[in-house]
Parts: C-alpha cells; structure tokens; sequence
C-alpha cells in the first residue's frame, strides 16, 4: 500500500527527512514514533500527498477521495456548524448517501447533540472528534493519524481505540504519537524518526 | 459537469456563509471604499474635472478590491482547512472559482455603494460605467483569488498580494476607465472582456498547481 | 568568448555605418535588440515554467528562474537605453508616450514581483509550482499589456513626440541591426548559460556538503 525508498523530503536547506525506506502492506498498521520536530508530521502530509518528496520515491496506492486525514488541527471551519462541516466534506468527497453517513458519525462520537452549534463554541475534544467524523466520512482505505491521542478527552479516545481496533486489518492506517504503548498490539510495523 | 458546477456552488455558498456569520469583511469593504472617496475629494483641486474623479473611483474601487482579496483564503489559512479541501477528490480549480465566485459578489456589494455614492459626490455614473464595472469585477476576482492563494502560502503575505496583484491590475484600470471616459467605451469593453477571458482561462488551468506540490 | 567577440564586433561596427541623426540612432541598434531579447528571455521563462508544470521535471524551476533573471536585466537596460533615447531625441528623462517604455516599466515591476514570490516561499516545490504559474501570466501579460498601452494613448492625451526613426531602413542600417540583434541575443544566451551552470554548481556543491555532514 505504500512503499518508500530513500524518501527525502528538505525545507529548504533542512532535511527533515533523509534516507526514510517505508513499507506497509494493506492493512497494515504503522506507528510512527519520534521526538518533536523529527519529521512525524511531515511523513504523514507526504503520504497523503500534501507534500512533495524532494528526494527519493514514494508510491501510497490510494486514490485522492480514497485517504483519510487527522492533522494537529481539526481542518473544519470555526463559524459554520458540525453538520454544515460534514455536509461541506461530504459533498466534495461524493459520499454516498450522505445525510445517513453523517448522522451515524455524528452519534457515534457523541455529537449528534451538538450537530446545529458552531465549532467555535466547541472544546477542543469535541472538535477532535468532529475531525474524526471528518476523516472517516469517506470511508477511506488508508488512514493518516497525526497524534490524534493528544487532542482528544477521555470518552473520544476510548472510541478512537474502538474504531482503530475495529477496522484493523481492513484498513491500512499509519498513526504518528508520543505515546506509542496505546497501539502497540495493533501494530504491524513501527518506525522510529529521529 | 454537474458535479464540478455542484462543488463550486457548495465552495461558493461556504465563503458566503462564512461571511454572513462573522461580518469580518464587507462591512469594512464598504466603509473603506466610502472614506476613500471622501478622501479623493479633498485630494482634488478645486477645478478638477469629472474625469479625473471617476479615475479616482476606479482606484477606491481597486484598492477595496485587495482589501477584498486579502482576506480571502484567510479562513483557509488560519484553520489550515485548505489542505481539507485540496485532499477531496473533487477538481482544485472547483475552490478557485467558488471562492472567486464570493469574492465577485463582494465587489458587486461594494460597487453597490460605491457609485451611488460617487453618483452623490461627483457626478453621475452612467451605463458604460457600469457594465465597465462588472467586467473589471470579473477580472479582478479571476486573477486575484488565484493571487490571493499564492500569497497566502508565503511567508510575507498580506505584504505580497498588492505587489503581485498592481502590475496586473494596470490592464483593467486602463479598460475601465476608458470605458468611462471615452466617447466610444465599446472598444475598451471589448478589451475588458478580452483580459477577462485570457486570464480566466489561464488562472482555472493554473489554479492546481498553486495549492498542490 | 565567440559570443563577446561577436557582441563587440556588433558595438564596433555599428559607428562605421552612416547615421545621419548621429547618437540618437545608434542608441536605436542598442534599445531594440536588447528590448527583443528580453522579451525573448520572458518567453522562454514561460516555456520553461510550462515544462515544469507539465513534467514535474526539478530542473526547469532554476532553468525558468534564470530566464527570468536575464530577462529582468534586459528590461532593465531596455528601460535605461530608452530613457537615454528619449533624453537625446526630445530632452525628457521619461515619457509616457514612449510603448516600449512604459510597457518595460509596467513588466519591470511584474517581474520584480517574481522575485519577491521566491524570496517569501521557502524553496521546495511549491516555490517551483508559483514560481512557474507566475511566469506563465507574465507572458499573457506581454501582449495584454500592450494593448492597454496602446488604448491608454487615446485617453491621456499626451504630448506626442515625433519619431524620427521611421524612414526605411537602408540596407547596410539593416545589417547593422541585425547583428545588433543576433550579438544581443548572444550575449543573452551566454549570460543565461553562465548563471545556471554557476547555480547549479552552488546546489552540487551545498548537497556535496550535506552528505559529508550526514
């Protein structure tokens, strides 16, 4: 599913990634591990194909509409509403049968309450799971997860475990964290950046 | 088709909503173009012509027009929503011309104050004018937004837009205000269209590659 | 150095030929080779910039870079040749009856705003991506432009200053303009030739380092 060798990426005159060779079957579930800075962040945005390699090749068989994302932010604009986010992503990923989709997320992650509020008043975790809805919404082959531990509380964590343990094995899923031990049985490979 | 016209629409109907609900922008348009003219009075001898006013006008209208532009992918910015938007399957030309869309219809609600009020100031503002007025809108908003990405994804920002956007910009002024002016506006008409269709074409062709690596 | 010979001899030939209006023309066989060549130089930044965007190919940015920094000192000189023209046929600095002047102003700063996008983007290839998009609408630019200029005659009614250089060329003026022009064009392809190999020596040398360093 994505298969990287001698990837390099620089900004600038600054390598933050050098001679990376990746390999992740599908299915698969990578962890990426680091201190901050290493490049953690910056692999996950050259997989989903936000960035460019500068060096080295890079090949993820997964079509545009086909790639989940969960960055440090939720991606979701503050001033319109959980749905009329969703429905905004639903609309340019072509979900099928969208208003279904959306509201089975939005319960599932405990929004369905607060569906018609603007992001702005929401917590930090509520909008980390409102990112959650987002990513999933498509219901994409290959998930991209930038620390996702760190924003979420303790009810959105324990049902991103839920859904991580869940779509194991039929998902391919790279997950970058601080805090490993979380997703080690899941595990298929592990990378450390330096 | 349809769904390249249904996700602009979708783009388009964001950027307004997004306006409707935080007033960060037009209200500040529409007093900035209104002092400007103010101001351009005082700027004016005393027996200065009608014409050189309306090149005036031209010039507020511009100015807020990069106002206008400078805060366009601001949401975007900010929220780093862009990178939603860019990984959606949907064509990247779509959030070029739905936020060109929004940023036009910015233009028309300054235009909307701006010359009557010019009209009250100065001295009346007649069809050519007008139409003159929508097509400059329709280039200012092609090639801006596309401008407006850009900058935004530099380090200088604000400061970067007017410098890219002036020398681009020195065609329209020249069309508008002869439209304007002259005895026979159709030529310059003519040429505004002619601007609006070459860089419309190019900025829609060219729109991916600014978003994208 | 067949090139700067054969720019010299353009310079040295060029007073053997009979003007008969003395410096104001010879000024002539300098401004419009040098304002061709940089529209030359323009263009093929653009072709360049296309190849880039088509192919994803990492050599076209510095090779469309380059082209545009040529391009930028033509202007320059195009801008300073025609001040000196304008100077000696009507004693004025700067006019803004002059097309190709104000067309050069108008490019100048176009250009120079080239170069404040590769300066506020971090180099990568989303500077190559701008920096291409920007070259492509400074072409279009070209010929939009003068159009403007051209409509802009008629409402600022300025004070129109004669020509004198519109006789028919004579056939020795010809040549002389024409080896003017191909010594320009030399020059230009030699400069252009120059600076990338310089520049891509620079970048050699700064990943030779990196390695060492790794």
């Amino acid at each position: 599913m994505i298969r990287a060798r001698r990837l390099e990426r620089r900004f600038g005159d600054k390598r933050v990634i050098r001679g990376l060779d990746v390999d992740v079957e599908r299915g698969g579930f990578l962890v990426v591990t680091g201190p901050n800075g290493s490049g953690k962040s910056t692999l996950l945005a050259l997989v989903a194909r936000l960035l460019a390699p500068t060096g080295g090749e890079l090949e993820v068989e997964a079509g545009r509409g086909e790639v989940g994302y969960i960055a440090h932010e939720p991606l979701v604009y503050r001033e319109l509403t959980a749905l009329e986010n969703l429905e905004l992503y639903g609309r340019l990923y072509r979900v099928p049968e969208r208003r279904e989709r959306i509201g089975m997320l939005l319960e599932r992650y405990g929004l369905w309450d607060a569906r018609h509020e603007r992001v702005e008043a929401f917590s930090r975790g509520m909008a980390q799971r409102l990112a959650l809805c987002r990513a999933l919404l498509h219901e994409p082959r290959l998930l991209l997860l930038d620390e996702p531990f760190s924003a979420l509380d303790a009810a959105g964590a324990a049902l991103l475990d839920g859904e991580l343990r869940s779509a194991a094995g039929e998902r391919t899923h790279v997950l970058a964290t601080h805090a490993p031990e979380r997703v080690r049985a899941l595990a298929t490979g592990d990378i450390a950046l330096a | 088709m349809t769904t390249y016209l249904g996700d602009v629409a979708v783009l388009a109907r964001k950027d307004l909503l997004l306006e409707l609900r935080s007033r960060d922008t037009v209200p500040a348009l529409l007093l900035f173009v209104v002092s400007a003219l103010v101001v351009f009075r005082f700027a004016l001898p005393a027996d200065a012509s009608d014409l050189a006013a309306t090149g005036l006008l031209w010039i507020a209208v511009l100015f807020t027009g990069l106002l206008a532009l400078t805060r366009a992918f601001v949401p975007e910015r900010e929220q780093r929503t862009l990178d939603g938007l860019v990984l959606a399957p949907c064509d990247r030309s779509a959030i070029w011309l739905g936020k060109g869309v929004s940023v036009l219809v910015f233009l028309v609600l300054v235009e909307a104050i701006a010359l009557p009020a010019f009209a009250l100031f100065f001295a009346p503002v007649d069809g050519p004018t007008v139409a003159a007025f929508a097509l400059a809108d329709v280039g200012i908003a092609t090639v801006g937004t596309l401008l407006a990405a850009m900058a935004a994804a530099s380090r200088a920002r604000e400061l970067l837009l007017p410098l890219l956007f002036l020398p681009l910009a020195i065609p329209i002024v020249v069309g508008g205000v002869g439209a304007s002016v002259a005895d026979d506006p159709g030529r310059y008409l003519a040429f505004l269209g002619l601007y609006d269709l070459l860089f419309a074409i190019l900025a829609w062709a060219t729109f991916e590659y600014v978003v994208t690596e | 150095m067949l090139v700067v010979a054969g720019v010299a001899l353009a310079f040295f030939w060029v007073p053997t030929t009979p003007p008969p209006e003395g410096f104001r023309q010879r000024i002539f066989y300098i401004h419009v080779p040098v304002a061709l060549t940089a529209y030359a130089c323009f263009g093929w930044a653009a072709w360049k910039a296309l190849r880039l965007l088509w192919t994803r190919g990492e050599r076209y940015d510095l090779e469309s870079y380059t082209a545009v920094h040529i391009g930028v000192i033509f202007g320059v000189l195009t801008l300073v040749t025609g001040s000196i023209w304008a100077r000696t046929s009507w004693g004025v600095w700067w006019t803004w009856s002059e097309r190709q002047l104000v067309l050069f102003l108008i490019l100048f700063l176009f250009y120079s705003a080239y170069f404040m996008v590769r300066y506020s983007v971090d180099p990568g290839p989303r500077r190559a991506n701008m920096s291409a998009v920007y070259a492509l609408f400074g072409v279009v630019l070209i010929p939009v432009s003068v159009l403007a200029i051209r409509l802009a005659e008629n409402l600022i009614h300025p004070v129109v200053f004669t020509r004198d250089v519109d006789e028919n060329l004579t056939a020795s003026q010809l040549a002389t303009f024409v080896v003017c022009l191909l010594g320009t064009l030399a020059l230009a392809v030699a400069l252009y030739l120059n600076e990338l190999t310089g520049k891509r020596l620079d970048r050699r040398l700064r990943e030779l380092r990196e390695a060492i360093a790794a």
